[in-house]
């Protein structure tokens, strides 16, 4: 199986690690990850005032390019999937907007393209007892806090990849592939996004009342799935009580279950350790 | 707080404007205050989001604009997820930032930016950023 794949910005720069765990994991579990033919920044924002258009020309000139493609369109980063997906709705279901973006970028999308996480190719295409027939280094013992931020799961009636306050997908991939995922009331706040900017006061909060949050009730391991969350956990890392808790991608946690080797996982580009951790638990 | 009321105020065009780009409608809102307790940055906010509301009923934008407010909302949408009238107060405090953008009021200038910061940080982040900070 072939699914089209945008990786978006960041995880062709700074989170390399993020997208060649997701591909090598796609291969193991049996489907590939093709890249877009040609592709452009989403934007890394919805425009939240409904009377920006144009912000919307830059998502919708990725979703027309991908629908050439095939009719499905998988994504790594929430950012990047709460802004397709939320484009792809209103060039769906709005005829008038439709038709301004699309004479902006002159092309005829109408939103008929299914926008998929990689998260929901695993739980809907693949289904996560699969993944977890084929795990063979399980991540036995750990507890890892998965955490959500906002734009994988807000709004809610756009996005429906899982109940908004109460989501479970983080934490059904984490338990098939064997470590023991630890449910903490900061999982779905915000950890300070684009602050990062200019505020490093309320990102340091922000990020390390996650963590905080987080270690309170156990956890060993951040788990993430944006690149803005896990830069910004990283960086606040030392600001919060939970000092030595390593952070990683999804799809890092995915490969290493998968017994990928560790070298191809990139854990030496993440800002935090998680080695000392896997080696205490006997998985490496 | 005492506030003076006139009806010029209350029926300000301004806040219409608000009303229009944001697809809100601020009468919605009762101030039950689910908002600004869900809210992760209302305890940086000179103005919090329930009085953000408040204060564009009775029609005192230019005090909601001068506040810190709209330039510390991340856009996470918890205001909105747990709002019971379904009101979207980041899309009011983003209405208000692309007003104020659109007439060349920049919060952040790019040369000032530190250079370790453009070089580790997520381009998300800087992209982002960008757009609601930068005119």
């Amino acid at each position: 199986m072939k699914i089209s794949y945008y990786p978006g910005c960041t995880l062709n720069t700074v989170a390399k690690q993020f997208d060649s765990s997701a591909r090598d994991s796609a291969l193991a579990m049996g489907f590939e990850m093709a890249e877009l033919r040609q592709w452009n920044c989403c934007g890394a924002t919805f425009p939240l005032a409904p009377d920006n258009l144009m912000g919307l020309s830059a998502p919708a000139k990725v979703l027309s390019g991908a629908r050439k493609e095939g009719d499905t369109l998988t994504t790594l980063c929430s950012v990047c999937y709460n802004v397709l997906k939320r484009t792809n709705k209103v060039m769906r279901d709005s005829r008038d907007k439709r038709g301004v973006v699309n004479g902006f970028i002159e092309e005829e999308y109408d939103g008929s393209l299914d926008v998929l996480h990689y998260l929901e190719v695993l739980r809907d295409r693949i289904g996560f007892d699969k993944v977890k027939e084929a795990v063979k280094r399980p991540l036995k013992g750990i507890k890892a806090g998965a955490y959500y931020g906002c734009m994988l799961l807000r709004p809610f009636e756009d996005m429906g990849i899982d109940n908004a306050e109460r989501p479970t997908i983080f934490e059904d991939l984490l338990k098939a592939l064997g470590a023991e995922p630890v449910e903490f009331p900061n999982r779905i706040e915000c950890c300070g996004a684009h602050l990062a900017m200019n505020n490093d006061e309320v990102v340091t909060r922000l990020s390390g009342a996650v963590i905080d949050s987080a270690t309170g009730m156990g956890a060993e391991l951040m788990v993430t799935s944006c690149p803005l969350c896990q830069y910004n956990l990283e960086k606040s890392r030392g600001a919060a009580a939970g000092d030595e808790v390593p952070v990683i991608y999804f799809t890092q946690a995915l490969g290493l279950a998968l017994g990928q080797d560790l070298e191809t996982l990139g854990f030496e580009k993440n800002a935090t350790d998680v080695m000392p951790l896997l080696k205490k638990k006997g998985i490496v | 707080m005492k506030i003076t009321l006139s009806n010029a105020d209350v029926q300000s065009k301004g806040v219409a404007r608000v009303e229009r780009l944001s697809g809100e409608d601020l009468k919605k809102c009762y101030q039950c205050g689910n908002c600004s307790a869900g809210c992760p940055v209302s305890y940086a906010m000179e103005i919090p989001p329930t009085r953000v509301m408040r204060m564009l009923q009775l029609g005192k934008l230019d005090e909601v604009k001068a506040a810190n407010s709209m330039w510390l909302c991340v856009g996470c949408l918890q205001c909105y997820s747990r709002c019971p009238k379904g009101c979207s107060v980041a899309a009011v405090l983003e209405a208000m930032r692309q007003d104020a953008l659109r007439e060349g009021a920049d919060r952040v200038e790019v040369k000032d930016l530190p250079m370790p910061l453009l070089k580790k940080a997520p381009q998300q982040a800087i992209v982002c950023g960008f757009r609601k900070f930068v005119s």
